[in-house]
């Protein structure tokens, strides 16, 4: 978990996304639907975006989670986070940690996307403020080096 | 809070008052008499520079996507001379904050945003004054920047300068500020001020707080609206260890320790209802409006009718409150547009004084005008109260896609007269039940009738952005295209014809142009539509291209131009972040959003049944910014979604001849 292991004691039958938000404190990871359709909640297990809002606390277990909180070391950005900030991508910043991880992923499997490659990408992400223009500028600009700065 | 307390608050420096009587006026003010109110009446906004030189700012204003934290910043950074760093803005917080009617109707930008340059600006004379009197020098010799005042070789900080002062100015709202063309921060772009705190997850929203000791709320709603509760078994759920099951009266509701095991237990509530009967469903609704119009409906017999479904906010975050009753005291932590209104709110739910409720808005998961009332922090207080410990009460998507309000559908009923030169002669318009912004046509005709009527809702509706403006910009200008092809005129020249105000006829030239209106070429299965429009103070035109599906007649819009005025631009680039904003969100209610119902319930009760614009769905998106520098700003964040709905179905029947009178488009 986000670098190191971390134990909780909870109900392997409950979501990953409530385990991270109240028992672990890791509120980055939003809820928005509950149902798998927006996307606001998801996080990288080993490495693949994933909706924590439909997943087991007990199917990740043994398992690399990275929640936007660990995305980068203390204090220092993510170069998806730094791009997301230079395209001014966020209004009301909901949706953002989801789409951070969901692009972070993206440009993991596929460090050199074009246009339609990021909208097929990225289409499980709501941005119910609309910066999704802004969010392909943020993406556009890191691809060719594959998330890195 | 008395004036006097602004130091016992904050310790020593100085403090500026901005006394705005016309302000409390017009918004009829926070409620005099009876209680003594938190902050002075009159009070728009106060300001502080400590000894630390840290600059707080209070403002009744909230956060909730619109950029208000950052803009409100640069025009302290702008009078001030501070870096953005140093400004500490404290928004909506019914506690510390000066009385604010709301954050809606785009009054942000032209009302909050010179009281706080203001206040800005008395705090820099000040501080001026300071060093006047602390060196004993000419003020002329003095210069502020970076924070710091100097003059020759000395040089203090703001804070240094504030040292050991109380000092106190109040300022009338009516000071002079320095012309646009003058503004050095303001009107360029700086980045979101709290945008680390948002990209790190690190930003608290009202879903993400927590209190110690606090439990999980869950409310049993009616399976139909207006439903009475009949009978309640609530013995399996109290049963469960750690549950609270909370009834007074039709109210019933319970509290856990965890999330999902209040879930369990309010599904585990055995209740029987009352079934009423449901007066309209989601097609009959049109019919409906007509028959209960309070001022009797339109007579004349030759009007088109057009329909406007009701549609639903879907804010990312959902309502949220977290609600904490300590020694008689109530705070409540939620997010919402109306601090102080949903203050009242619990003022008078729980009869208590309003000192003793605090409402505290954490920056928002948005609202687009859909979270105007406390409907969460009132469920929270109330079961807080009734179980003894703090209470959150989280929203699920499903309880605000059914328990929120709604934007109003509408029947709007129209119609025209062009002379063969295209001029105007006759128009007609009524409005049922969406509403009366945006009713008057900003084109000339001489005669016009037009005409909002009030009707019976079947469901609980509400504000939404751009209000019923978005309902009679739609069907306007689509009509506008009807009397345009009756004529055989294009649709811009038609527009410009009847368009007398200069500022409508530069935004319609400056989308044409951009767009390439008179040089586009018609292909098949391809559509070009035009749509223009005033509304809060900002003119807009939009220019759509959209390509049809010959088959299915599925629409895809490909291009989207928009040209806005909004007087002098404050930040461009958010400006041009609310634009593209609207024109998704528009997109939405242009295609496919409608909220459909029946027999009291809502079936599009979940984002699975509901669609929302997503990336696939965004066309590209171009916008001209026209700042007139000599015209005063106007709000940003409502009035460019009011072309696009129009500027699609221009195109769509550009594309087939089908000319669709109804929103969505696509239903
Ligand atoms: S909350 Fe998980 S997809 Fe929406
Ligand atoms: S920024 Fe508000 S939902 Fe994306």
């Amino acid at each position: 978990m986000n670098g190191g292991p971390r134990g909780v004691d909870v109900d392997a039958d409950r979501t990953l996304l409530s385990v991270l938000r109240d028992d672990l404190n890791l509120t980055g990871a939003k809820f928005g639907c509950g149902e798998g359709q927006c996307a606001a909640c998801t996080v990288l297990v080993n490495g693949v975006a994933t909706k924590s809002c439909l997943t087991k606390v007990g199917a990740v277990e043994g398992k690399r989670i990275v929640t936007i909180e660990g995305l980068a070391p203390e204090g220092k950005l993510h170069p998806v986070q730094q791009a997301f900030l230079d395209a001014d991508a966020m209004q009301c910043g909901y949706c953002i940690p989801g789409m951070i991880l969901g692009a972070v992923a993206l440009l993991g499997r596929n460090p050199n996307p074009n246009d339609a490659e990021i909208v097929i990408g990225m289409n499980g992400h709501i941005c119910r403020c609309g910066t999704y223009p802004r969010v392909m500028r943020a993406i556009r600009a890191l691809a060719g080096n594959g998330g890195r700065a | 809070m008395k004036r006097r307390d602004f130091f016992a608050l904050l310790g020593g420096g100085i403090v500026v008052l901005l006394d705005d009587e016309i302000y409390a006026q017009e918004t009829g003010g926070p409620r005099r008499g009876g209680d003594a109110p938190a902050v002075p009446l009159e009070i728009g906004a106060w300001l502080h520079i400590g000894e630390t030189g840290v600059v707080t700012v209070y403002t009744g204003k909230v956060e909730v996507g619109q950029n208000a934290r950052t803009s409100l910043t640069q025009a302290v950074v702008e009078e001030l001379h501070v870096p953005p760093e140093s400004v500490e803005m404290v928004m909506g917080d019914t506690d510390l904050t000066p009385f604010d009617m709301g954050t809606f109707g785009s009054m942000t930008t032209p009302r909050m945003w010179p009281q706080i340059r203001r206040a800005a600006a008395a705090a820099r004379e000040m501080l001026l004054d300071l060093a006047v009197r602390k060196w004993s020098v000419e003020r002329t010799t003095l210069t502020i920047a970076d924070g710091r005042v100097s003059a020759g070789d000395r040089s203090a900080s703001f804070g240094e300068l504030a040292h050991g002062e109380k000092w106190t100015r109040t300022i009338p709202a009516s000071v002079p500020l320095a012309a646009a063309a003058d503004w050095k921060v303001a009107g360029k772009s700086l980045p979101k001020v709290n945008g680390r705190a948002i990209v790190t997850g690190a930003h608290k929203y009202s879903w993400d707080l927590k209190r110690p000791g606090m439990l999980h709320a869950k409310v049993l709603y009616p399976p139909q609206f207006g439903a009475k509760l009949i009978s309640l078994d609530a013995a399996a759920a109290e049963a469960m260890p750690g549950v609270k099951v909370v009834h007074e009266g039709d109210f019933v509701a319970v509290a856990a320790p965890e999330v999902e095991k209040a879930a369990t237990a309010v599904a585990a509530l055995k209740a029987q209802w009352k079934p009423v009967t449901a007066a309209a469903d989601y097609r009959t609704v049109f019919q409906y409006f007509k028959q209960t119009a309070q001022d009797g409906a339109a007579k004349a017999k030759n009007l088109t009718p057009y329909t406007i479904a009701y549609i639903a906010h879907v804010p990312l975050e959902p309502r949220a409150a977290l609600a904490e009753w300590e020694g008689g005291k109530l705070t409540v932590w939620t997010g919402t547009q109306r601090p102080f209104g949903v203050r009242s709110e619990l003022v008078q739910r729980f009869g208590i004084p309003e000192e003793r409720v605090r409402v505290i808005v954490p920056d928002t998961g948005s609202g687009y005008g859909g979270k105007h009332n406390g409907d969460a922090a009132l469920e929270a207080a109330r079961i807080a109260k009734a179980v003894g410990t703090p209470v959150k009460r989280n929203w699920t998507r499903e309880e605000e896609m059914t328990r929120a309000y709604f934007r109003p559908g509408g029947l709007i009923e129209v119609a025209g007269k062009a002379a063969a030169d295209g001029t105007i002669t006759e128009w007609e318009f009524h409005n049922y039940n969406s509403g009366g912004s945006g009713l008057q046509s900003p084109y000339n005709i001489p005669g016009k009738k037009e005409q909002f009527h009030q009707t019976k809702s079947p469901l609980r509706q509400g504000s939404y952005r751009g209000l019923a403006a978005t309902a009679n910009h739609f069907v306007r200008e689509s009509y506008m295209d009807e009397l345009a092809q009756s004529v055989k005129l294009d649709p811009l020249e038609f527009r410009l014809k009847n368009a007398k105000d200069e500022r409508l006829r530069n935004v319609l030239v400056a989308a044409a142009d951009k767009f390439g209106w008179k040089g586009r070429k018609k292909t098949a299965g391809r559509g070009f539509g035009i749509a223009a429009g005033f509304e809060k103070g900002g003119y807009v035109a939009t220019c759509a291209e959209v390509g049809v599906d010959p088959k299915s007649g599925a629409v895809k819009v490909l291009r989207a131009v928009v040209a806005f005025e909004c007087g002098a631009v404050v930040n461009p680039e958010h400006l041009r972040n609310q634009v593209e904003g609207a024109i998704a969100m528009g997109l939405g209610g242009a295609l496919f959003e409608e909220i459909q119902f029946g027999e009291g319930k809502i079936a599009t009760n979940r984002m699975s049944k509901y669609r929302v614009p997503r990336f696939a769905d965004m066309p590209v998106i171009e916008s001209v910014l026209l700042d007139r520098k000599d015209l005063v700003s106007a709000g940003a964040g409502e009035t460019p979604i009011v072309g696009i709905a129009p500027a699609i179905g221009n195109a769509i029947f550009d594309a087939n001849g089908k000319r669709i009178r109804r929103l969505p488009l696509m239903a």
